[in-house]
């Protein structure tokens, strides 16, 4: 790993991301803690360091979500594609100082078109698509980039109040260099008029939080008579060595 | 040569992607066979060490326990540990031995019990020359949890190595401290060391910001 005892991270702002206990997202209630973190001030090699992936093997089409979950012809399958609007998700895993973070693992989760996770819990009656599974992964290239083919997700209700619906999002999981730049989060779609509605987006404070957590409409990268293409940064925790080189 | 920037720190940095929840659904991406999903060619899974790690055997086992005293049954947890001697083995490859990085899930069907087929870590030496007991860190992440819990699980039967570790000391309170330490039994046959958290309320687990 390229940190040594000598790194530190900046710290992380609990103010810009969401509270443990965020009384209009019901399930936090039960499941935030009450106590006060206890801080590491210096952190140890524990946290400095963290696994690197670059030897887990990955599928042709790991990062492929319209071909990785296709029925198999051979096996008397459909061999269709899934149904839903083709887009392109793709964007740059960068530090807080802006240096990119290659060769890290980024892996997404989502509902597929009709709003329904291929999940045994899940039973909301939009169907299952046959074509379509809903997880992807790749490692970052050389300069921080990582992409992903899949469908557009669709909203779907969940239990929170009488009639609460999630926007569009795609859960995007990204390592970094260590387990103290672990982060999950969500990214949501340029002008779902859900995204002001939802009472898990509302757990951020800081309207630019949600600003930052929203996929672009990237007509650039889209592709004609293909797929539109949205692009999300993601921003890891800065290492900063506390020695330089040239300091003895 | 770069000229130093004069402006604050605060002004040049981005901010960290806010996190959001993992939500009801992590094991679709992150543990696939729980959520019923085909496994890929390889999976990062609960089984840290093979037979030919070195080490005691064990596993870990616990339980995430929400404010109700009810047990957490969508939980995905991830387990970062130190091999035999006291070092990480940041190179992640199932076709090595052991690896410090394993994930598992808590489930409906397992009585949302997670678990992890390990060996017991050695005491990882801190570059002043001190060494902190052998500890695995864990971080939990589940519906309603809006950014990742972090602990560490301490082993009951390490009292000395207990006493003198400096993060274990960095919590002021002792009795609180005791919420870290997993407790060693035998379960068919193999070692464990269990380990329940408590998110909320009596015996509250202690979590870290670092």
């Amino acid at each position: 790993m390229p940190y040594n005892d000598d790194t530190r991270f900046v710290p992380r702002d609990r103010e810009w991301h969401p509270p443990a206990h965020a009384p209009g997202y019901k399930t936090s209630v039960a499941r935030s803690p009450r106590q006060a973190l206890v801080s590491l001030v210096a952190p140890t090699r524990s946290e400095l360091a963290g696994p690197d992936f670059t030897r887990l093997r990955l599928g042709p089409h790991d990062n492929d979500l319209l071909l990785n979950f296709r029925e198999d012809p051979a096996l008397g399958g459909a061999a269709g594609l899934p149904i839903g609007e083709r887009i392109l998700l793709f964007g740059r895993v960068v530090d807080q100082f802006g240096k990119p973070v290659p060769q890290t693992l980024v892996e997404m989760w989502q509902a597929n078109a009709g709003g329904r996770y291929r999940h045994q819990k899940d039973r909301y009656l939009a169907p299952l698509d046959p074509n379509f599974g809903g997880v992807g992964r790749c490692l970052t290239d050389a300069d921080g980039w990582y992409r992903f083919r899949t469908i557009k997700p669709g909203p779907y209700p969940w239990p929170n109040d009488v009639n609460s619906w999630r926007p569009a999002h795609i859960h995007v999981s990204v390592m970094g260099p260590s387990i103290s730049t672990r982060l999950i989060t969500q990214m949501y779609f340029e002008g779902d008029p859900l995204i002001p509605l939802c009472p898990i987006v509302n757990t951020l404070r800081d309207p630019e939080a949600v600003a930052t957590m929203t996929g672009r409409l990237d007509m650039a990268r889209s592709r004609s008579m293909d797929c539109l293409a949205y692009r999300f940064d993601l921003v890891v925790r800065g290492a900063v060595q506390t020695y330089f080189e040239n300091q003895g | 040569m770069h000229q130093p920037n004069s402006r604050p720190l605060a002004d040049t940095l981005l901010k960290e992607t806010a996190s959001q929840t993992a939500g009801p659904y992590v094991h679709i991406g992150l543990a696939l066979d729980i959520a019923g999903l085909p496994p890929r060619d390889e999976e990062i899974g609960p089984q840290l060490a093979g037979d030919a790690a070195k080490g005691e055997p064990i596993e870990l086992v616990g339980r995430v326990i929400d404010g109700n005293g009810d047990t957490v049954r969508d939980a995905l947890l991830e387990a970062w540990q130190a091999d035999a001697d006291g070092e990480y083995q940041c190179q992640f490859d199932l076709a090595a031995p052991f690896n410090s990085f394993g994930r598992s899930a808590a489930t409906a069907q397992n009585d949302g019990e997670w678990r992890f087929t390990t060996i017991k870590p050695g005491a990882v030496t801190l570059a002043d020359g001190r060494r902190m007991a052998p500890h695995v860190n864990l971080a939990i992440f589940a519906r309603g949890i809006n950014i990742q819990l972090q602990t560490r699980l301490y082993f009951d039967d390490e009292t000395d190595a207990n006493a003198t570790c400096p993060i274990l000391n960095a919590i002021e309170s002792p009795t609180r401290r005791q919420t870290l330490i997993a407790a060693r039994e035998t379960r068919e046959g193999r070692t464990c060391y269990r380990f329940d958290i408590r998110l909320q309320g009596e015996g509250e687990t202690v979590f870290f910001d670092f």
